[in-house]
C-alpha cells in the first residue's frame, strides 16, 4: 500500500494506468479532461501499452470504444456533462451489445445556461441506458470504484459510469492509499470475453436488424442480465475489501442504529453529512445517514432495508425530473417505499444544482427540518429547492 | 466537527496561486496530515484573480465545502488589495501574509479590517527576480508561510516540496535549486508586524 496525494481526476487515471486497457478512445471536456490528458501522458510516456485514439466528438470516441470492445479488447474512455449526452446514443448500443465498456465520468449539469460545476443532471439523464451507475464520495472512492466496476462490467457484460462531483472532488487533492500496480492487475485477471468479433475460429455477426421477432427476447435478456449485476457486485466488493480493506456497499449506512429520521443522498455531499451527523449525534439527536452509491441497477432490496426503519427520511437530490415532482431519487425511492407496510414521511431537497455550495448549515437545516416532520407527521412541502434565490 | 487548518490563497491567473495550494497540501501530507487543496473555478485568465484552498487535519477529511473561514490567507500580488478584500473571513488569531515591497503599516492602509490578525510580509517577487529570473513568487512564498504558521515542520515541508519540484521541473538542477534558495531565503525575510 502507497499513500498519494492526487486528485479526483488524477485518481481516477491512475486507476486506468493501472488497469492498462487495450483501448482508450476519449475526447476532452471538462471537468474530464484531466483524466484524458493525464492518460495520454501515460500512453506517450510507455507506461501503459494502450491504444490511444484520439477521437474528434464524444459520440465518435464511444463509438470507437464499442468497436474496441465487440473486437474483444478491454476498453475505457471519460467524458462529463455534454459529452455524456452526446454519448447518449451509443451508450444504449454498447449496453445492448453486452459491452463491459468504462467511463471515468465527472459529474457536471447541462447546458443551458452554460456552466461547468457540479450537479448529477448528466448521469440522471442516462439511468435507463443498461450501464451500472456509481457515484464516488471522494477520490479514494473514485479510484476503487474504477478497479471494482471495471471487474464487474467484465463479470456481467454490461458496462458502467464511475463518477466524481466536478471540481469538489475532481479537481481537490486528497490523501489517498493506492494498490500496487501487480495487485490491481491480478485482481481484474485478464480479460477473456465469451463472444468477440476477432474469435475467427467461431464468426459470428454483431449488431444485425431485430425487429419485432426477437428484439424483446433480447431486450428482456438484457434486463436479467442487468438485474444480476447487484449480486456480483456484493462478492466482488468484498473480494476488493479483501484486497485494500475498503468496503463499499451498494448503500452505505452511517450511523443509523436508533435513528428516527435519514437523509439520503449521494457524492461528495454524503461525505460532508456524515460530519454533520457525528456533531448531531453528539447533541443526542436521532438521526443517520444513507448513501446511494450504486443508483444502476437499482439496489431496491438494500433501499428498503436501509430506510423502512425511519419515521421521515429526506432525500437531497442534485437532478430535476422536471415532472414538478423533485428529483429522480426522490421519485425511484419513493416507488421503492410504497410496498412497504410501513413506510417513512419522504420529502425532497433538490440542490447544488450547476455547482452551488452545500453549507454545513444546509445540511443541518435539512435535519432540522425532517425532525419535524417525523414529529408532527406533517409535510407542508414535499419539494423543496434548497437555497435558491426568490423561493424561500 | 474536528479542527481544521485552513487556507485561502490569493493570487493572478498564472502566478501559480493553485501550484502553491498543491505543493502546501503534498508537503502536509508527507508530515502525516490528511490534506485538500482545491482551486476555485470560474472565468480565469492570465491576470484575472484567482484564489486556491487548503484544509489539512489529523484526521480523515470528509467535508467538501468552500472554505469560509480561513486560519490563513496568503497574497502572491499586492495589487489585489486594490480591487478585493483579502481580509474577509479571516479567524480570528489567523495570519495575513502578502507578498509586497511595501511596509505592514503602508499595507493596513489598504486593508478593510486591520486587526484580530497577525500580519506578515515578505517581498517574495524580489527574491524570484534574483534567484529565478522571473516574477515567480508562489512557490517562494511558501517558505514565508511555514514561517509565520509554524503549521509544519520545516525540514520534512522543504524536502517534500524538494521532491516534488524534481518532478515537476524534471530534474533541471538550477530550477529546482533556485527554488529551494528562494523558499529558504523568504523563510529567514518574512517579517511579522
Amino acid at each position: 500500500m502507497k499513500v498519494i496525494a492526487k486528485t479526483g481526476n488524477e485518481a481516477m487515471a491512475y486507476a486506468m494506468k493501472q488497469i492498462n486497457p487495450d483501448v482508450v478512445a476519449a475526447y476532452p471536456i471538462t471537468p474530464a479532461t484531466e483524466v484524458v490528458q493525464i492518460f495520454s501522458n501515460y500512453v506517450a510516456d510507455g507506461e501503459v501499452d494502450t491504444e490511444f485514439v484520439a477521437a474528434e466528438s464524444e459520440h465518435s470516441a464511444l463509438s470507437a470504444c464499442v468497436g474496441a470492445s465487440v473486437a474483444g479488447g478491454r476498453v475505457m474512455t471519460s467524458t462529463a456533462s455534454q459529452g455524456l449526452a452526446l454519448m447518449h446514443e451509443i451508450l444504449y448500443i454498447a449496453a445492448g451489445n453486452h459491452l463491459p465498456i468504462v467511463i471515468a465520468l465527472v459529474n457536471r449539469s447541462l447546458s443551458a445556461p452554460i456552466n461547468i460545476h457540479c450537479d448529477h443532471s448528466d448521469t440522471m439523464g442516462s439511468r435507463e441506458a443498461g450501464w451500472m451507475q456509481f457515484y464516488s464520495a471522494n477520490s479514494q472512492e473514485a479510484y476503487d470504484s474504477i478497479i471494482i466496476a471495471l471487474k464487474v462490467a467484465e463479470t456481467c457484460g454490461v458496462p458502467a459510469i464511475v463518477s466524481t462531483d466536478a471540481f469538489i472532488i475532481s479537481h481537490c487533492m486528497d490523501r489517498l492509499e493506492v494498490l500496487e500496480d501487480e495487485e490491481v492487475q491480478k485482481f481484474i485477471g485478464e480479460y477473456n470475453p465469451k463472444y468477440y468479433a476477432l474469435d475467427i475460429g467461431k464468426p459470428k455477426t454483431y449488431g444485425p436488424l431485430d425487429l419485432q421477432d426477437y428484439f424483446f427476447e433480447h431486450k428482456r435478456s438484457q434486463i436479467d442480465a442487468f438485474s444480476k449485476v447487484l449480486g456480483t457486485y456484493n462478492k466482488i466488493a468484498q473480494e476488493y475489501e479483501k484486497l485494500s480493506g475498503r468496503y463499499y456497499p451498494a448503500v452505505e449506512e452511517y450511523r443509523t442504529d436508533g435513528a428516527e429520521v435519514a437523509i439520503f443522498t449521494a457524492g461528495s455531499t454524503a461525505d460532508t453529512a456524515k460530519e454533520v451527523v457525528d456533531d448531531l449525534r453528539e447533541q443526542g439527536r436521532k438521526i443517520g445517514l444513507v448513501r446511494m452509491r450504486m443508483w444502476r441497477p437499482l439496489p431496491i432490496e438494500e433501499i428498503k432495508k436501509a430506510l423502512s426503519k425511519f419515521k421521515a427520511v429526506a432525500v437531497m437530490d442534485r437532478s430535476d425530473t422536471m415532472a414538478d415532482f423533485g428529483g429522480p431519487v426522490f421519485l425511484e425511492t419513493r416507488g421503492i417505499l410504497y410496498d412497504l407496510d410501513k413506510r417513512p414521511i419522504i420529502t425532497d431537497y433538490v440542490y447544488g444544482l450547476g455547482g452551488r455550495n452545500v453549507e454545513i448549515a444546509d445540511i443541518v437545516r435539512v435535519y432540522d427540518e425532517i425532525t419535524e416532520v417525523a414529529k408532527t407527521g406533517k409535510v407542508s412541502k414535499p419539494v423543496t429547492y434548497l437555497g435558491v434565490r426568490g423561493e424561500e | 466537527m474536528q479542527q481544521y487548518f485552513e487556507v485561502r490563497w490569493h493570487g493572478r491567473g498564472g502566478q501559480g496561486a493553485k501550484t502553491a495550494a498543491l505543493l502546501f497540501g503534498e508537503a502536509a501530507m508527507e508530515t502525516g496530515k490528511y490534506i485538500q487543496a482545491f482551486p476555485e473555478y470560474g472565468p480565469e485568465r492570465t491576470g484575472a484573480p484567482v484564489k486556491s484552498f487548503n484544509r489539512l487535519a489529523d484526521d480523515p477529511i470528509r467535508i467538501h465545502t468552500q472554505v469560509i473561514n480561513p486560519n490563513v490567507v496568503v497574497v502572491l500580488d499586492s495589487s489585489l488589495l486594490e480591487c478585493l478584500d483579502v481580509t474577509e473571513g479571516i479567524q480570528e488569531g489567523g495570519t495575513l501574509l502578502i507578498n509586497s515591497q511595501e511596509s505592514a503599516d503602508e499595507l493596513k492602509k489598504k486593508l478593510a479590517k486591520t486587526e484580530g490578525y497577525k500580519l506578515a510580509v515578505v517581498d517574495a517577487s524580489k527574491i524570484a527576480m534574483e534567484l529565478l529570473k522571473r516574477d515567480v513568487p508562489n512557490t517562494v512564498m511558501l517558505g514565508a508561510m511555514v514561517k509565520v504558521t509554524g503549521a509544519l515542520e520545516w525540514d520534512s515541508a522543504l524536502a517534500s516540496i524538494e521532491k516534488k519540484l524534481n518532478v515537476k521541473f524534471r530534474g533541471r538542477k538550477e530550477i529546482i535549486e533556485g527554488n529551494i534558495k528562494a523558499i529558504k531565503r523568504a523563510y529567514d525575510e518574512v517579517k511579522v508586524a
